[in-house]
């Protein structure tokens, strides 16, 4: 059970990092692999403030903001300077990952003792009164802090999942999602491509910012790490998002990719119960993402190259 | 005073690849002068100057010489998005002029902010404007004000230019652009886009710029027909003149210029045998 209540906190504070992936990739449909390093920036930025005694939202809007500007200049590099967009991403996480190092003044934060999320919202679940030793849920008990940091993080993550979705409604978002959708067309209506490129990279990257600020928050401590793998991570979670929504309808999919994040920490939390080790799970994820994205183009060419055998049923 | 002309072309020239084998000289100094409410009809063989004529009014193409004016303003080096206020465009492949994983609705709201420097953060469909936008794509008579909510990618090619079409005059443009926006259009849903775009311009008094290479649209459709080869006008049929125009004397006169450009190829050809 406490696997449970942790798979559904990190599959909720992660479905941020996958919403950002899923808006660059999908959404606007460009490799931006600004998210490793908006990710790490994320992370550092909540816990530099919070260990300086700031409150965990402040702490947590501005490493929002902390990724935006790195999306802004993924961004603008690639419309304004022409740099290639894989380019202009992995400049940017590299030059991070100086800042990073530098907001960590050379070692991990800490963050016990700090007003981080889980502190915070097991003062609250204690003020309001209640039981100090957790619940008792299917037979295991829960302690009050997993408990409350689930709870707390069901507002954090839902509420700029549900702006995300009402964005994608106004005239703006609607300008964004021709952007990536045909650019020729939203030229002729008088969209400014290259605008709409930047707030896109700047929407993404917000949100993987917070999903950073989330996850050290989660984590008790911040560190270098941090900024390895988010990208796979999110695309494997948009990945399982698209299967479960089956691309149907844009609400539908922004609630695929929550629901496919959860499923995939709770297939993580499965796999390190079946004995798998946690030092393999960069790599399965990584080569689950390439089994998707190659597989089902194998299987079609091997119809292809042979058509007598009933390629116009498939 | 003459009246002002809703589009103005000063010598436009441009060449593509300059000073390298590849070297085209796709506009050698085109000019042309639209009264507003015209409608003319651009021909010529594919490599003419013809699309890089529309593109250059479109914004795609900054010519490198010469002069774009729409109502009077310079518009030669303004970016395509912001020249999207004053001309509503229609492309020959009906895939580009809409977004496929957007719904009808959808696609007709940002028809409905042409013209607007930014879009805002209102709600894209509010129901004033759905209703508007029922409306007009029930005027198409296809159908498709009850599938609003269906993405276009779902659409025909045919039912995709309609709705191309209807986005780029929701708002009513200063200039309308065809791009042969009928060729890759089977007959019968090249007709009905066809009498849709008569329709419309003639409701909306539209000036229009069609770019073609079916001499039988060329004939039927506007009040002047210019005929392009190797980037200039080389024939001009107005007025009158236009209004006898008849199919074979644009045929006779094509297979004048290919005769002329065989006899070139041919001489070119000599020359290549006798020094190579």
């Amino acid at each position: 059970m406490n696997l449970l209540v942790g798979a559904l906190s990190m599959g909720l504070l992660l479905s941020l990092l996958a919403l950002g992936v899923f808006v660059a990739f999908r959404i606007l449909g460009t490799y931006d692999l600004t998210a490793d390093g908006a990710f790490g920036v994320g992370a550092v930025v909540a816990a530099a403030l919070l260990a300086r005694g700031f409150d965990p939202t402040t702490a947590t809007l501005v490493a929002g903001l902390a990724g935006a500007a790195a999306g802004a200049v993924t961004g603008t590099l690639h419309t304004r300077l022409k740099v290639d967009i894989l380019l202009a991403g992995i400049l940017v996480t590299t030059a991070l990952y100086s800042l990073d190092l530098f907001l960590m003044q050379g070692g991990d934060i800490p963050l016990s003792g700090t007003r981080a999320l889980p502190g915070t919202a097991e003062k609250l679940w204690l003020a309001a009164g209640l039981p100090v030793g957790g619940l008792e849920l299917f037979g295991t008990r829960v302690s009050a802090r997993n408990l409350a940091t689930l709870i707390a993080l069901i507002p954090a993550a839902g509420v700029p999942v549900l702006l995300l979705d009402r964005f994608f409604r106004t005239s703006l978002g609607l300008a964004l999602r021709a952007t990536g959708d045909n650019r020729t067309m939203a030229r002729a209506v008088g969209i400014d491509v290259d605008a709409m490129f930047v707030l896109g990279l700047v929407a993404a990257n917000g949100m993987v910012g917070l999903s950073g600020a989330l996850f050290a928050q989660y984590q008790s401590f911040a560190n270098i790490q941090m900024s390895f793998g988010n990208l796979v991570t999110g695309l494997g979670c948009v990945i399982l998002g698209d299967a479960l929504s089956r691309g149907r309808g844009l609400g539908r999919r922004i609630t695929g990719v929550v629901l496919g994040t959860i499923l995939f920490r709770l297939l993580v939390a499965a796999a390190i119960t079946a004995g798998v080790a946690p030092n393999a799970l960069k790599l399965l994820t990584a080569l689950f993402v390439l089994a998707v994205l190659v597989v089902p183009d194998l299987v079609r060419s091997r119809w292809r190259a042979r058509p007598a055998e009933g390629a116009q049923h498939g | 005073m003459a009246e002002q002309p809703e589009l103005e072309l000063r010598d436009l020239r441009h060449t593509f690849n300059e000073g390298t084998v590849n070297e085209v000289r796709a506009l050698r100094g085109v000019s042309l002068s639209m009264e507003p409410g015209a409608f003319v009809v651009v021909l010529g063989f594919n490599g003419s100057g013809k699309s890089s004529l529309l593109n250059a009014v479109a914004g795609t193409l900054i010519p490198a010489h010469g002069e774009v004016l729409v109502h009077g303003e310079d518009v030669t080096r303004w970016p395509e998005h912001r020249r999207a206020g004053l001309v509503g465009r229609v492309f020959q492949d009906p895939l580009r002029g809409t977004a496929p994983r957007l719904t009808i609705a959808e696609n007709l709201a940002l028809a409905t902010q042409r013209g607007r420097r930014w879009p805002d953060l209102r709600r894209a469909l509010s129901r004033s404007r759905r209703e508007v936008i029922a409306e007009r794509v029930g005027e198409l008579g296809m159908g498709l004000e009850d599938r609003l909510d269906t993405p276009i990618g779902a659409l025909s090619g045919g039912q995709r230019q309609a709705i191309t079409l209807l986005m780029a005059t929701l708002v009513s443009p200063r200039i309308l652009l065809l791009d042969e926006h009928t060729a890759a259009l089977d007959p019968k849903s090249a007709e009905m886009v066809l009498g849709l775009t008569e329709d419309v311009v003639r409701k909306l008094k539209l000036t229009t710029l069609m770019v073609t290479h079916s001499m039988a649209q060329a004939v039927r459709l506007g009040d002047r027909v210019l005929m392009m080869h190797r980037g200039k006008v080389v024939r001009d049929y107005r007025g009158s003149r236009k209004r006898r125009l008849r199919a074979e004397e644009l045929l006779d006169h094509f297979n004048e210029l290919r005769n002329e450009d065989l006899l070139d190829e041919s001489a070119a050809g000599m020359l290549e045998r006798m020094y190579l």
